[in-house]
């Protein structure tokens, strides 16, 4: 199959993607997740990062967030390699919601989202009426203003995500990434969260990435797909266009129909009946 | 490309109005009163602070407690510059450091039970100090503090390789500790049996005490506890981000190995320091942080400065009920800060805490 996408992505000049991957050997607990893997995330851009279970997508996108070194390769932010700028200029510039993060005992919604100010503040600067301002807006863009004051804990798992993404937003990068962010959570919550993504993007002009496990919120949300197998990029570009039974084949090895989608025209996949014979693996 | 909506995100988020969010924002969010309450704690530390010099074998009235302070000429003069002024002073100095260096390491770990003295770095001042003094013949604090540095530091690196290095959870670091505490604890019982002479002089390093304080032994310790209150301090804010999980803290720009080093350095300094003039004072470190949460919520820049005001006013609270319940001699602070800290210890178990990831 022709993969345009890829190929443009490759010779992408770096002045149209604010964050790239550059030929990035990624290893994790000693095992080689990735090797000479190119990903480039457009500017203003949903980027959605799918592939099957250990594909090595949660680990790029790791690696695209500077936590993860990579162990050949660079990872370029605005041209320059990420690992070699001051953590807190990064840190302006791109944000992470990690899969793994925990709130401390009774932090409230407000003391939570204010953590965010950290990369804008200084032993000297410890709170500012902007950084008020910034933490109120955030927790307005997110609905979870009216829970201000309420602890985390005792909040469902919809409404702790989007406070998780408040901070995040009160960060202020221009970069998003999301490692899983509707991990755990029931379908409604689900598409509140990416409802919420898709707008912070569309409304405000914000570059997102997102690891995401369903491939069809994948194609609805994302503006710009990238298929991970196997470490290596399958295919990149919008999902209307490489979103194809061929594709998911190729990455997920599951059989399938690719539709349109009635609500949104983007590509609807359904894996076929498991009452035909499996074909022989490609 | 790059232009200004990237550079002001923030610009376009005023815009922005949410249709979830209909309600106006809360303009004026509760940022705490710290003044306030910071201003009760100095008050609280000040009326306990005269009424440890007031109270003891004999007891002084409020207006002798001044003159015993300020007039040489005062019969009492002695008595308070000698004994219950350096005591004093002892229990602000030594609380604020346990009351601190818990709050610290039970943000670090994350773990509601990281008490020093319950995870055995006070033990471990403890022993080492028990141990330089009856092997090596070393007697003066001033030398002394440098063997509890040491004790505390190898427990602190230790409960950490025990409990499982970087996959720690709260129950094992409580279970190491625990286990570890146990041990050195046997370890000095056992060093004063060889040596009962010594049995006497070293009662206090089983059960923590201010009654060992003398005039010098606050200068000595003071350059310590300072430093360790000033890294942990410093630490404030990182360590804040830090307590989101690692990877939100390098996220925000924080830097998670250095943050942790500064921790366990002040943990190390304020807890040997402590350990070295009073012996090993259990639940302070647990106490404290406990009860001033409630007041200040979890953030480390409020919740270190408000415990190094409050822990002192349960130390010497504590140091005092002692005198008084134990007349006509007095109970070792340590048993009474362990009878009020038991109880809170399984309060917190019985709620589950421990089995939190």
């Amino acid at each position: 199959m022709t993969r345009p996408d890829e190929k443009e992505i490759r010779t992408m000049r770096p002045g149209t993607a604010r964050l790239v991957g550059e030929t990035l050997t990624l290893v994790y607990d000693r095992r080689t997740v990735a090797e000479n893997l190119t990903v480039a995330v457009p500017d203003r851009s949903f980027t959605v990062i799918i592939g099957p279970n250990a594909c090595g997508k949660s680990t790029l996108l790791r690696a695209l967030a500077r936590l993860l070194r990579p162990t050949r390769g660079t990872v370029l932010l605005d041209g320059a390699d990420i690992h070699r700028r001051p953590a807190r200029q990064v840190a302006r510039t791109l944000g992470l919601l990690p899969q793994s993060a925990v709130a401390p005992d009774g932090i409230t919604v407000a003391e939570l989202v204010d953590r965010g100010r950290y990369p804008h503040q200084g032993l000297l600067r410890q709170w500012s009426r902007e950084d008020e301002r910034v933490v109120v807006e955030a927790m307005a863009a997110t609905g979870v203003a009216t829970l201000a004051d309420r602890p985390v804990d005792e909040l469902s798992g919809g409404q702790r995500q989007r406070v998780w993404i408040a901070m995040a937003l009160a960060q202020q990068t221009p970069l998003l990434l999301l490692d899983e962010p509707t991990t755990y959570l029931d379908i409604a919550h689900q598409v509140e969260v990416l409802d919420l993504c898709a707008r912070l993007h569309e409304e405000q002009g914000r570059t997102l990435v997102a690891v995401l496990h369903d491939l069809h919120q994948a194609a609805r949300y994302a503006t710009h797909l990238v298929a991970l197998r196997d470490g290596r990029v399958v295919a990149a570009g919008d999902p209307r266009r490489i979103v194809t039974a061929e594709l998911v084949e190729e990455v997920f090895g599951l059989p399938c129909r690719v539709i349109e989608d009635p609500e949104t025209g983007t590509p609807l996949v359904l894996p076929a009946a498991r009452r035909r014979p499996a074909p022989t693996a490609g | 490309m790059l232009s200004s909506p990237f550079h002001q995100p923030e610009s376009t988020l005023s815009v922005i109005a949410s249709p979830r969010s209909a309600a106006p924002p809360t303009p004026q969010r509760r940022r705490g009163a710290p003044a306030t309450g910071l201003a009760v704690g100095l008050l609280l530390l000040g009326t306990v602070a005269v009424l440890s010099i007031a109270v003891g074998a004999k007891p002084l009235p409020l207006a002798d407690v001044w003159h015993g302070l300020t007039d040489p000429a005062s019969p009492d003069y002695a008595v308070v510059h000698r004994m219950r002024l350096p005591r004093t002073l002892l229990g602000l100095v030594a609380g604020a450091a346990l009351g601190v260096a818990g709050a610290a390491m039970q943000t670090l770990t994350r773990n509601p039970l990281a008490d020093p003295g319950l995870l055995g770095i006070n033990a471990g001042a403890s022993a080492a100090v028990a141990t330089a003094t009856l092997a090596l013949g070393v007697t003066a604090l001033n030398q002394q503090v440098w063997y509890a540095l040491l004790g505390a530091a190898l427990v602190t690196v230790g409960v950490h390789a025990v409990a499982g290095g970087r996959h720690a959870t709260p129950t094992r670091l409580a279970l190491a500790g625990a286990a570890l505490n146990a041990a050195l604890y046997s370890y000095v019982s056992a060093i004063m049996l060889l040596d009962t002479t010594s049995l006497e002089r070293l009662r206090f390093w089983t059960v923590g005490s201010l009654a060992g304080a003398r005039t010098d032994t606050v200068p000595q310790l003071l350059p310590f506890v300072l430093a360790g209150l000033l890294l942990a301090l410093l630490a404030a804010r990182p360590l804040g981000a830090l307590a989101l999980g690692d990877d939100s803290a390098r996220a925000l720009g924080a830097r998670p190995g250095l943050v942790r080093a500064a921790v366990v350095a002040a943990v190390t300094l304020l807890c040997g320091a402590a350990t070295a003039a009073c012996g090993p004072l259990v639940f302070v470190g647990l106490l404290a942080p406990h009860l001033v949460r409630a007041l200040t919520g979890p953030d480390p820049r409020r919740l270190l400065p408000y415990c190094a005001v409050f822990a002192p006013v349960l130390l010497l609270t504590a140091d005092i009920a002692g005198r008084v319940l134990g007349r006509p001699g007095e109970l070792q602070v340590g048993l009474v800060t362990a009878v009020l800290g038991g109880p809170l210890f399984l309060h917190l178990v019985r709620r589950g805490q421990l089995a939190r990831p």
